[in-house]
């Protein structure tokens, strides 16, 4: 089971924050801490995951990251999850919004947290794989946004 | 056209961000965000009535602030309110909001319930699948009261699109998981099971995930799963890349889903099935086949999801442990793997390996790579790898290899992670004991152990080190020469006083025939260390000092002179003055004979668990030792102690416990054969009564779970009981309550053991008690308890009782905490069928919690908490200790209150245990 996804830039700012499992918001706002204090000091050419912090579920839970530019994308997971099969899941997320965004950048998380979200959530639900085919996942954002659309101008004709 | 439409956002919104990034400084933004807050709080207490817009505009806003690590106590009311509304991307917000912000107990529930209930019945599958995220995200107790009937019935219906039942699937597993009793499976089974079959990749892919965890509850219910499962891989394995269209990814089809099968398989023993079991090792072939073919892209993408399927592969082989063929090739894989540039990869096939080593078939071809291991211990940039490292030295070592791997991580430590040192010690600690062939060998790794990372070693490793060379004489002599010589170096760790201290003081004498090593020598060697070291040390060389007047009496006025100064006998610690005031009197007033007797050399220490594997257990949780523990414990014969040689003296050597009572009797349980106390009986069976009674059978089955109480009761006689265990030892009080105003004469008993236990007075007094000790011992597993007889005269009539002693092999269980993966990790090791024995039966007594918490505490195990998805279950871990062999056993009580009836499962690394605890158990519920 995935328990948390975090996305926080170079200087540990977060970008998106999804915790599957119940933590108090200080809480959250610790692991978001510790999670960037364990994965930040990191060179880029070591392995991909690292034992969990203290603070998420000690040690049969591991920390799958990725480093994409200026932003780092942390899956905390637990011994059932293949970590490969993790690390494949972040590219497919990473590429979706690449797709949808178009050339993705961290400014489009910022401005767009809703529709990162709402991303995800074709991807992971309550901590579980929903799917990995990026076509579909693609197909399923299109038609929320051309739900959207219709709104967007039923709105301004009224 | 990008999927997201950027231009068309809330313009209100983005303005607020820009505002935030902005911010030159900390303050700078609070401020701005607190004006927001108070902005939005003004417009949702506002008389005018907003629009879904607006509030979706602000509701987004606050999420926005959440994000930035602030508390928002408002605005759940309005995005309830948004659920409501007709216009998707306000219904959208508000479940977002509700998902990430609104936890499981909120007040709010049953509101949000209304809102899902109209989405589910919609019809709109995109209004659904919102309604199904927000379930499987809150996941709360009452949402599972509300829907978790209606769920399955969403996820195998013919008309559902498949977007939905992929969302059902997922939104049922997190209600099993949150309340595993309101989600019953019965008439779903066949038809969730058969979703493996389903013509849409997504659906399989999320109703595995569901499949896998009901498989793990329900291993029997879902056996069908199997076959299905492997006729699906072998469907992807086989096809070409092309096939799968869009779960191919970067040239591979199907890995995520490839893996979640894989795993899903490792929840069963192999198929019995001839055919099925064909077909998936030709399955798990062509998966190692294929890390052998050239790559069909250089992209690591590509490489990544091959080889999420390789180590899959690679588990499920080594948890099915029985092809010897393909786990020398998982093993020759993982060998090539650990030489890989990606360190990802080399990472892996070290955690792999650890697990590989465990196996018998294999645990030669892993040692075959220690060269690269230790070469990676060495050389690896990354800490996580060289942790991994470590931990594969360690499970792959044993008697062959013991000496270079000890060596190595010796010379590793110097410069180890600080992080990882103490864990370092303890492995080392251990190693070095458990293999120790020499002891002088093992005296010099512990040695070294203290000048290398002194710091690190805690007190369990020294007084270890101690205890093993008091209770070996061969070891001792030397012990003192090479503590004597480690002492010598002039900055030496206070840990390394400790232990030179404690030996010379006992041992001291062994090399005093040196000169170079005479009394004085040594005595003002240790002294010179004294004034260095901290209180509880100087305490312990003080002792040692009295030791010395005791060993060497030439040295008695310079020791005295030390213990008469100002420094000792006025020193401010009461501990310290208190030593040197006794010390000083003992020395100048007792004869030599007094003396030596009061300072006689130490008796040895009764063999028991290592206190360092206990400590290394604590800290790692059990996972991380006790697999090779269980191994070992067969292929080593209990080497554990280092003591196995002693075998026979530790018995008739009195224990430090057992000398306060001085009767020692020690009662090999399981040397209690039926026959011998048959041929009692018949021996005993004059003329008078001979009762045995039925009733009796009842007291005794209750002493399973409780150590104290009343084992028989009569007119005549009560006799209660009072026991305590400790490892494989056990201490029982009898007390024999005349209940009569006559005194029983002639009053013995016979505890039909082999045992010499003080007989007991042969007259009891009308009114009166008396009072009887065994200590017992565990030698090996037994299912039949001990018999005790006991005869005495009352009146004229000579009386006979035989009652069964509560001595059940339960007593001799040492509680094991561990985690939950660590618990089904070793479950899914005992899976042999003889390993288990389960019983289903009607409930006999009350079936409430906290009753049955007491009678699971009682029985000796760890209770484990959240280890077992459904909360109504039991689990329990714990090691039966006895002289020769250490049995690990698991525990499972599934109670079903409406049918009052119970199933319980064990799971013991020997069957005989399994079967006995479980009959035993069967009849406390």
């Amino acid at each position: 089971m995935i328990k948390a996804i975090l996305i926080f830039n170079n200087h540990g700012k977060p970008r998106l924050i999804r915790f599957y499992q119940y933590f108090a918001e200080d809480m959250q706002q610790q692991i978001i801490r510790e999670t960037f204090h364990l994965v930040s000091k990191r060179d880029d050419n070591v392995c991909n995951f690292l034992e969990g912090g203290s603070l998420i579920g000690g040690s049969d839970y591991k920390l799958i990251y990725r480093h994409y530019a200026t932003l780092y994308f942390v899956f905390c997971v637990d011994s059932s999850e293949s970590e490969l099969g993790i690390l494949d899941l972040i590219q497919v997320f990473v590429e979706t919004l690449d797709k949808c965004f178009e050339n993705v950048c961290e400014l489009d998380l910022i401005f767009h947290m809703d529709k990162v979200h709402y991303i995800l959530q074709e991807v992971v639900m309550g901590g579980m794989v929903l799917e990995t085919n990026m076509n579909e996942i693609v197909a399923q954002v299109e038609v929320q946004n051309r739900m959207e659309k219709s709104e967007v101008s039923l709105f301004l004709d009224r | 056209m990008p999927a997201v439409s950027k231009g068309d956002g809330m313009r209100g919104l983005a303005v607020f961000i820009s505002d935030i990034r902005n911010c030159k400084s900390k303050e700078a933004e609070i401020k701005r965000i607190n004006k927001e807050l108070a902005n939005i709080r003004s417009k949702f207490k506002g008389d005018k009535a907003l629009d879904g817009y607006s509030k979706k505009k602000y509701v987004c806003k606050l999420l926005f602030i959440f994000l930035l690590g602030h508390d928002i106590d408002f605005g759940h009311m309005e995005a309830v309110n948004l659920l409501s509304s007709n216009k998707y991307t306000e219904k959208q917000i508000g479940y977002l909001f509700i998902s990430v912000l609104v936890n499981s107990n909120s007040e709010l529930i049953r509101l949000i319930n209304n809102a899902i209930k109209n989405d589910l019945s919609s019809r709109n599958p995109t209004f659904m699948c919102l309604a199904l995220h927000c379930i499987a995200n809150v996941g709360s107790r009452e949402m599972a009261e509300a829907f978790a009937s209606e769920i399955p019935r969403i996820l195998v219906a013919g008309d559902t699109m498949d977007s939905v039942k992929q969302s059902a699937a997922l939104c049922l597993l997190r209600l099993y998981k949150t309340s595993p009793d309101l989600v019953l499976m019965g008439e779903w089974t066949s038809r969730v099971v058969h979703l493996l079959n389903d013509q849409h990749m997504g659906v399989v892919t999320a109703a595995i995930s569901l499949i896998t965890c009901l498989s793990q509850k329900n291993p029997d219910e879902f056996k069908t799963c199997v076959s299905l499962a492997v006729s699906r891989l072998s469907r992807i394995v086989s096809s070409a890349s092309t096939d799968l269209q869009d779960y191919t990814y970067y040239f591979v089809p199907a890995p995520w889903l490839s893996c979640k099968l894989l795993r899903l398989l490792q929840c069963y023993p192999p198929p019995e099935d001839g055919a099925v079991k064909g077909r998936l090792v030709e399955c798990l072939e062509t998966i190692l086949n294929k890390a052998q073919e050239p790559p069909k892209s250089k992209k690591v993408q590509h490489s990544n999801a091959k080889n999420a399927i390789l180590f899959e592969a690679i588990s499920l082989i080594i948890h099915y442990d029985s092809e010897p063929n393909l786990l020398v090739r998982a093993c020759n894989q993982l060998g090539q793997f650990l030489q890989h540039r990606e360190t990802n990869l080399r990472y892996l096939a070290l955690e792999s390996m650890c697990t590989l080593a465990s196996s018998e078939f294999s645990h030669e071809a892993v040692k075959t790579h220690i060269e690269t291991v230790i070469n990676a211990l060495k050389t690896e940039r990354d800490v996580s790898v060289r942790q991994r490292a470590a931990d594969l030295l360690y499970a792959m070592c044993d008697r062959s290899n013991a000496k270079q791997i000890v060596a190595e991580m010796l010379s590793y430590l110097e410069t180890a992670d600080y992080s990882i040192r103490e864990e370092m010690v303890l492995k080392v600690a251990i190693l070095a004991e458990k293999y120790a062939v020499d002891y002088s060998w093992y005296v010099d790794t512990i040695l070294n152990l203290i000048r290398i990372a002194g710091d690190y070693v805690s007190e369990e490793v020294w007084y270890r080190v101690i205890q093993i060379v008091i209770n070996r004489d061969d070891v001792q002599g030397y012990a003192a020469k090479t503590v004597f010589e480690a002492l010598q170096a002039p900055a030496c760790h206070e840990n390394m006083v400790k232990v030179g201290g404690y030996i010379l003081g006992e041992f001291g004498n062994l090399i005093a025939g040196d000169p170079r090593s005479s009394p004085l020598v040594q005595f003002n060697l240790l002294h010179s260390k004294f004034h260095l070291c901290s209180v509880p040390t100087r305490a312990l060389l003080l002792s040692a000092y009295i030791k010395f007047i005791n060993l060497f009496p030439e040295t008695k006025a310079t020791i005295q002179e030390v213990l008469r100064c100002d420094s000792q006998i006025r020193n401010s610690d009461v501990e310290l003055q208190q030593r040197a005031v006794e010390y000083l009197k003992l020395s100048s007033i007792a004869s030599t004979d007094v003396l030596a007797t009061v300072l006689e050399e130490m008796p040895p220490f009764p063999e028991r668990e290592s206190s360092i594997l206990a400590k290394l257990k604590k800290k790692k949780g059990p996972g991380a030792v006790s697999v090779t523990e269980l191994e070992d414990s067969k292929r080593e014969g209990g080497e554990l102690n280092g003591g196995g040689d002693r075998g026979p003296d530790t018995a008739s050597t009195p224990s430090p416990s057992a000398d306060l009572l001085g009767i020692r009797s020690a009662a090999p349980v399981g040397a209690a054969p039926a026959s011998a106390g048959s041929l009692l009986v018949d021996v005993f069976s004059e003329a008078g009564t001979t009762t045995t009674l039925p009733s009796s059978s009842l007291f005794w089955l209750l002493f399973v779970c409780k150590n104290n109480g009343v084992l028989f009761e009569n007119q005549l006689l009560q006799i209660g009981i009072k026991s305590e265990y400790r490892q494989n030892l056990g201490r029982m009080y009898l007390f024999y309550g005349n209940k009569t105003s006559v005194q029983f004469a002639s009053f013995t008993t016979t505890p039909q053991l082999n045992v010499q236990t003080k007989p007991v007075e042969p007259l009891v007094e009308g009114g009166a008690q008396i009072q009887q000790v065994l200590n017992i011992e565990c030698l090996t597993d037994f299912s039949d308890a001990p018999l005790l007889n006991i005869k005495f005269r009352y009146g004229g009539a000579l009386q006979n009782l035989t009652l069964k002693l509560p001595v059940t092999i339960n007593k001799f269980f040492q509680p094991t905490e561990m985690t939950s993966s660590d618990f089904f990790q070793r479950w899914k090791q005992l899976s042999q069928p003889q390993q288990e024995a389960q019983k289903i039966f009607k409930a006999n007594h009350s079936m409430d919690t906290e009753v049955l918490k007491a009678k699971l505490l009682g029985l000796g195990t760890a209770l484990l908490d959240n280890v077992d998805p459904n909360p109504e279950n039991y689990v329990c871990a714990g090691v039966i200790q006895t002289k020769g062999q250490q049995v690990g056993c698991l525990l499972r009580l599934e109670p079903n209150a409406q049918a009052q009836m119970y199933r319980l499962t064990l799971r013991c690394s020997k069957d005989s245990v399994s079967r006995r605890l479980c009959e035993l158990l069967a009849e406390q519920f």
